[in-house]
């Protein structure tokens, strides 16, 4: 699953290495328009449906938060 | 706060759109974003056409060339209007009021109420509930609600937060006092805690536009906007309907004691694709009885989201037909709204352009 997720940020964001341990917020990778269309892909890739109150920068800064997010709405 | 409504209906739609059409690849290149995140954020988002005013066009001359056309078409009289509502967070000048300035330049009788109201993207639940108000009154048979923005003159073109969505537009909504008819049920919100998310910081009285004022500067994620321009949290907004919004549709739901599936159409404010559909979800409903198509045909034009969705999904049929439907807007303030009503058998229910 990791894996999947960091194929899918170097699609949005190819400019930058998305590993394990780094905060993704915070080191500027990601911004919030980056985000929603994370979560877009997310859904499409995974089969999920995220919900709304769940889009907040928090659950998105690291790999681990991301595969948290998706375990939460699968 | 909830309200109910008795013997009170729409009768009429109307929205006037600018000819001029800008698109989401025009602007590209004023924001700071690769060309990959530009073509994801357009599929999610549902960016992509866009209408705004030339130069020097303001919010009264949208609603006047609606005005016109109605008189124009005998689908309005100007003797029958006992109020004029002008929501707008854009009017022509600090005073006098919008509303007075149609007045003047429409003749119309000096024994009426003419009324501004400052209010932006929840604006046409907040001038309804002002309509509403005002027809329980003997004396008050028909109000116009107007509802009109030129927004797109206070948005910095590399501003990416807001530039690719905002657009220009006005609406006008006839309401009357009628015999018998269907109660319109209504819930409006305020919740301050969000006052400072969406703002023009400069213009008024605390910070007067100055040379200093319109200087450009970038923020951290890479926009150039001034003082004098919109500054939009969008991930605040994002967060801020998220919270409150399925929460308040819910409670008029039950308020009502209307089951969701027996609504024909939720009429949203249109602020992105995404929002919506993740509202949509939100509430149980399918995705296709909350139409999320007019930001990227029109652009959103604040108030006027919820008519100018109306008059676009549905046209003419609104004229023959009547369906149970749901509005709800939501924007700067927080103002939130929504309102359940039969709506149908319109006069006219219908776009123009200027």
């Amino acid at each position: 699953m990791k894996q999947k997720i960091i194929n899918i940020l170097n699609e949005i964001r190819p400019e930058f290495e998305f590993t394990s341990g780094i905060d993704f917020i915070s080191a500027g990778m990601l911004d919030s328009f980056d985000v929603l269309t994370l979560v877009n892909e997310l859904e499409e890739k995974f089969g999920i449906s995220i919900d709304g109150l769940d889009i907040v920068p928090e659950n998105f800064c690291t790999i681990e938060s991301i595969v948290g997010i998706i375990n939460k709405n699968e | 706060m909830k309200f109910k409504f008795l013997n009170k209906k729409i009768t009429g739609i109307l929205t006037v759109l600018p000819e001029n059409e800008v698109t989401f690849e025009e602007g590209i290149k004023n924001y700071n974003f690769t060309e990959t995140q530009s073509k994801k954020l357009k599929k999610v988002m549902g960016y992509d056409k866009r209408r705004v005013v030339k130069d020097g066009v303001c919010s009264s001359d949208l609603a006047s060339e609606g005005l016109e056309y109605l008189f124009k078409n005998k689908l309005l009289v100007k003797d029958d209007i006992d109020a004029l509502l002008f929501i707008t967070q854009t009017p022509d000048y600090i005073l006098p009021a919008t509303s007075n300035i149609l007045q003047d330049k429409f003749g119309l009788k000096r024994d009426m109420f003419c009324l501004d109201i400052n209010q932006g993207c929840g604006g046409f639940m907040a001038g309804l509930l002002q309509a509403l108000i005002m027809l329980d009154q003997e004396e008050i048979n028909k109000v116009v609600l107007i509802n009109a923005d030129v927004l797109s003159r206070k948005v910095s073109i590399k501003d990416r937060n807001s530039n690719p969505i905002v657009g220009d537009a006005a609406s006008i909504t006839v309401i009357e006092s009628v015999k018998e008819e269907s109660p319109i049920y209504l819930s409006l919100k305020m919740d301050a805690s969000g006052v400072h998310d969406v703002v023009i910081p400069a213009g008024g009285m605390r910070l007067p536009s100055t040379n200093k004022t319109s200087e450009m500067k970038e923020d951290e994620s890479g926009n150039f906007r001034s003082l004098d321009n919109l500054i939009m949290k969008g991930d605040r907004v994002f967060n801020f309907v998220q919270r409150e919004v399925p929460p308040m549709i819910e409670e008029i739901l039950k308020y009502s004691n209307t089951d969701r599936n027996n609504i024909n159409f939720f009429f949203c404010h249109q602020p992105n694709k995404f929002m919506l559909n993740k509202l949509a979800d939100k509430i149980n409903v399918p995705r296709e009885k909350m139409p999320s198509n007019i930001v990227g045909k029109y652009g959103n034009s604040s108030g006027v989201c919820i008519p100018v969705t109306i008059c676009d999904n549905l046209g003419s049929d609104l004229e023959n037909n009547v369906y149970k439907v749901c509005f709800a807007g939501f924007g700067v303030g927080w103002t939130f709204g929504a309102a359940i009503l039969e709506l149908g058998d319109l006069s006219f229910n219908r776009i123009i352009e200027l």
